[in-house]
């Protein structure tokens, strides 16, 4: 029997298996020197883990955009990174006048909604406009063409961003009310981590919603299935594509607002970039086209990205691992796609399309 | 009179956008002291000039069938329309801006667009103060939509003289630097003062170019010698031929010497793209396996040549170039095979992700600590001495432009050979599609691998090569831009393409180092250009046959019913 199995197996696909195996074996190692070392308290990982929610909810609204579009049109918006920028950098100015004359302080939640609408907007029209300008004209062309046009877009957005407000970074003010600490199972929680967690899931239960309940969502999923279906069914394909992408850009702009809440590091014209990026590794996490897993790959890769070099890279002697930050989250896209190409939820979908 | 007023107006708003946005994001501020023409004719005024042209040129476009009165009148209006966008611009920095100026306000517009300066509203009315600036600005924008309209009106051969004319003047004016500098390095000087005053042509001079290619292209001495060459027998062709590729050989040769040292440093770029463009055309061009990861390779052929040669503290083994090439180069087929193997079940826009992530852990990896003690961290690898050839030191960039002309041209040569061979028939009909290949005997492993090695060890070729010119090498240098640059020149000159790679080059590196100016809008050109080329020309300035079909969507329905198969 076993002589059979290797006949119908490829040395190919021993070798992935042995990669796989050894990428298991690597993370358990690390992570058994670490726990067993004891380096960490339970709250310091405590700490991490929400910290890793808070960003993880940002990739998760950014990741939704890339899904939703890519269930519609088979096409990764390589430049919704860039939208997310747009909104983001736009209202850090409202944000820094409300907070001048004092309204932010005063009307806290008005402040917020008012920011969140500014970039939802902003982020919205952008994205609207990149469809309608670099998009719509090749929607029937091969499927390089779009890439190369999105990747062209990233830069030309950033660009111009950077031509408008300029290079500096700027930062978001910091909103009183949302300081200090919340006592969440005997943890001590920043208010803000929370805040934004419960935002970005008000808006993701609200998008499900949104494409389950209503009629242009159902318009959608028929799209997402079958446009030339659709279309004989009378479903106006251009509205629904539109739509996607201004929804795709309401919630990464709404997501830029909350990265300026909890993170005071300052936006700028490049800021979009590596969330894109990092966003599109969640939304093939969860399975690309599958909007539920989109929510929880962006959350699982927040917390992986926030948990993993101090569980494993440190439990492996690596010095500095936080330096590694970054890089994992591209390992994970690599181990995903090479392992698991349809994500952890998604149906056998990516084989075919991709 | 059947005249389309939306249309009309949509034309010229649509222009004046184009300006808007120009100067909106600073380009038309940044270039105004930057004269073409004596000190009148700026490029940041061409920047605003291009809204009028462009409305004029669309309208007339769109009016070509009707009378030519009808049509001029037509471009006229959206020339005066294309005004409209650029006066809000006026008012919006009166009103935002000028107004601020001096008050102590909470909101400081200037703060937020850095760009809307008072000196654009003095550039934009042309210093004349609003009360005659704003009717001069919309006589100009109205003349050049006038222009824009006869470019295309114009009978064929008019217009072209004057397409030609305008543009080669313009041309020299942009490049008045560098045209400068070799009309330094053939003529004397007397002559290069008759042309140009201190940084820009002279005005007698711009009208002497504009009227000879003007004459020279009305009278189509292009066109005679192209039919003239048509009618040679074969054996003067061929003759023609080898005196073409002599008189090639030496101009090559003779380049860096007639240009100087700085356009040799820019040759010597564009030769290490070529090489770069090259080994990345055969894995997108050739096998269809969209990379965005190539810098990876390109890193592993420099940091390899670090290592070996460097008389730092990091050198190992003290090599010199010629041995260290050859290692570099096999360290980037060993790499190619090592991160060629996890993706060979990939396709498509995942592929291109996923090689975009490798490309990035690699430049993550080689910036931090851990790595620090083999090839230095952040700090990079210093002291990578300059490789000699026959006790002739390679330190000037003249002589370094030979050494990548050598390995563009060994490069080139190799990949036809390749493309030719059992092997790049197998590239293409992989290309074409995977699982007909597969089914027609094509061992798809072994072409996949061959296709990423082989692409790897062209790019560490030209990576080594960076690292002995260069000297010092750190990882910063080993980001995304050079993946994506090699990927645009691909594309631009046209994929699958050997003359292609050198034109995308020529244009997306050379041209940028000669522009200077430009470097803070040079990503800015870059993305605008891929999204054109997509639009109006996907297959590239010089396509190769099956791309060109393949892109210009000549199978259009095949596409729809197929998706899988057409995918490159």
């Amino acid at each position: 029997m076993l002589k059979r199995y290797f006949e119908n197996v490829s040395w190919v696909d021993i070798f992935l298996r042995l990669f796989q195996i050894a990428a298991i074996v690597i993370i358990i190692i690390g992570v058994y020197n670490t726990v067993i070392e004891a380096r960490y308290t339970s709250a310091q990982w405590s700490t991490l883990v929400f910290a890793g929610l808070a960003q993880g909810s940002i990739y998760a609204l950014i990741a939704l955009g890339y899904t939703l579009v890519y269930g519609i049109l088979l096409m990764i918006n390589f430049a919704h990174g860039e939208v997310y920028m747009a909104g983001a950098f736009t209202t850090v100015f409202l944000a820094q006048y409300l907070s001048r004359i004092g309204f932010l302080d005063s009307n806290p939640f008005i402040s917020v909604i008012a920011l969140i609408l500014l970039a939802a907007t902003v982020s919205t029209g952008v994205a609207v406009l990149l469809e309608r300008i670099a998009y719509r004209p090749l929607r029937n062309a091969p499927r390089l063409v779009p890439l190369i046009t999105a990747i062209g877009a990233s830069f030309a957005l950033q660009y111009t961003f950077r031509g408008l407000y300029g290079a500096e970074f700027r930062a978001y003010p910091a909103v009183s009310a949302l300081q200090g600490l919340v006592n969440v199972f005997g943890f001590e929680v920043p208010l803000v981590q929370l805040v934004v967690l419960g935002a970005a899931i008000i808006l993701m239960v609200a998008l499900y919603t949104f494409v389950e309940r209503t009629k242009m969502g159902k318009a959608m999923r028929a799209v997402s299935e079958d446009k030339d279906v659709a279309r004989l069914m009378g479903v106006d394909i251009d509205k629904v594509i539109v739509t996607t992408f201004a929804i795709g850009g309401a919630l990464a702009g709404a997501a830029g607002v909350f990265n300026g809440l909890f993170r005071p590091q300052g936006v700028y014209f490049f800021m979009g970039f590596f969330p894109g990026l990092k966003a599109f590794t969640a939304a093939v996490l969860g399975g690309i086209g599958n909007l539920p897993g989109a929510m929880l790959g962006g959350l699982m890769l927040g917390v992986i990205e926030s948990l993993f070099p101090n569980l494993i890279l440190e439990g492996l002697g690596i010095p500095a691992a936080n330096q590694l930050r970054d890089a994992f989250a591209f390992v994970m896209l690599v181990l995903i796609l090479i392992f698991r190409p349809q994500g952890i939820f998604g149906e056998r979908l990516a084989e075919k399309k991709a | 009179m059947k005249l389309d007023w939306r249309t009309i107006i949509r034309n010229g708003l649509l222009g004046g956008g184009i300006a808007f946005y120009l100067s909106a994001i600073g380009m038309t501020e940044l270039f105004s002291e930057r004269y073409l023409i004596g000190d009148f004719l700026s490029t940041g005024q061409l920047f605003v000039a291009i809204g009028g042209l462009a409305s004029g040129i669309l309208t007339a476009r769109g009016l070509k069938e009707e009378k030519h009165l009808t049509a001029y009148m037509g471009s006229l209006l959206s020339g005066i329309a294309s005004s409209i966008p650029i006066l809000l611009l006026i008012f919006l920095i009166q009103v935002l801006v000028i107004r601020q100026i001096g008050q102590d306000v909470i909101f400081n517009w200037r703060s937020m667009f850095v760009n809307l300066s008072p000196n654009l509203v003095e550039i934009l009315t042309f210093g004349q103060g609003l009360a005659a600036g704003i009717p001069l600005l919309i006589l100009a924008t109205t003349t050049l939509a006038f222009i824009g309209a006869a470019l295309v009106l114009l009978p064929t051969r008019w217009g072209r003289a004057l397409t030609n004319g305008l543009m080669w003047t313009l041309g020299i004016g942009i490049f008045s630097e560098n045209v400068r500098q070799i009309l330094t390095e053939v003529t004397n000087r007397d002559f290069v003062r008759l042309v140009f005053q201190q940084r820009t042509l002279n005005p007698e001079a711009a009208i002497a170019i504009f009227a000879g290619v003007f004459i020279i292209s009305f009278l189509g001495v292009g066109k005679v010698t192209q039919s003239g060459w048509a009618k040679l027998p074969a054996g003067q062709q061929k003759q023609g031929r080898v005196v073409g590729i002599v008189l090639l050989a030496v101009f090559l040769i003779a380049l860096p010497w007639l240009v100087g040292q700085f356009l040799s440093q820019a040759l010597f770029l564009v030769g290490m793209y070529v090489m770069m463009g090259l080994g990345l055309n055969i894995v997108v061009g050739y096998a269809g396996l969209l990379g965005l990861g190539y810098v990876a390779f390109f890193a592993f052929g420099a940091y390899t040549m670090g290592i070996l040669t460097s008389t730092g503290p990091l050198g190992v083994g003290n090599f010199n170039f010629w041995t260290a090439l050859p290692i570099a180069v096999l360290a980037g087929v060993v790499w190619g095979l090592v991160l060629g193997f996890p993706v060979l079940r990939m396709r498509g826009d995942y592929l291109a992700i996923v090689t975009l992530g490798f490309g990035e852990i690699i430049r993550i990896l080689a910036t931090s600590n851990w790595l620090a003690p083999f090839e230095g961290g952040p700090q990079g690898i210093l002291h990578i001495p300059t490789p000699e050839f026959f006790g002739i030191v390679m330190n000037q960039p003249q002589t370094m432009y030979y050494l990548v002309v050598a390995g563009s041209l060994l490069i080139a040569f190799v990949t036809i050979r390749l493309r030719d061979s059992r092997l790049g028939r197998q590239w293409m009909a992989m290309r074409e599609d995977e699982d007909v290949a597969e089914a027609m005997g094509i061992n798809l492993v072994q072409t996949k691998l061959l296709a990423f090695s082989i692409g790897a060890a062209f790019s560490a070729m030209a990576g080594a090569v960076f690292a002995a010119r260069v000297g010092n090498i750190f990882p910063h240098s080993f980001n995304l831009l050079i993946s994506i640059n090699a990927l645009s020149l691909i594309i631009v000159g046209g994929m699958g393409s050997i003359p292609g790679v050198v034109v995308g080059s020529l244009i997306l590196v050379g041209l940028p180092e000669l522009l200077r100016e430009f470097t803070e809008y040079r990503l800015l050109m870059y993305g605008i250009l891929l999204i054109i080329m997509m639009l109006f020309r996907p297959e590239g300035f010089l396509p190769e046959e099956t791309h060109k079909r393949e892109l210009r969507g000549e199978e259009e329905e095949y596409v729809e019913e197929h998706p899988v198969a057409v995918e490159v």
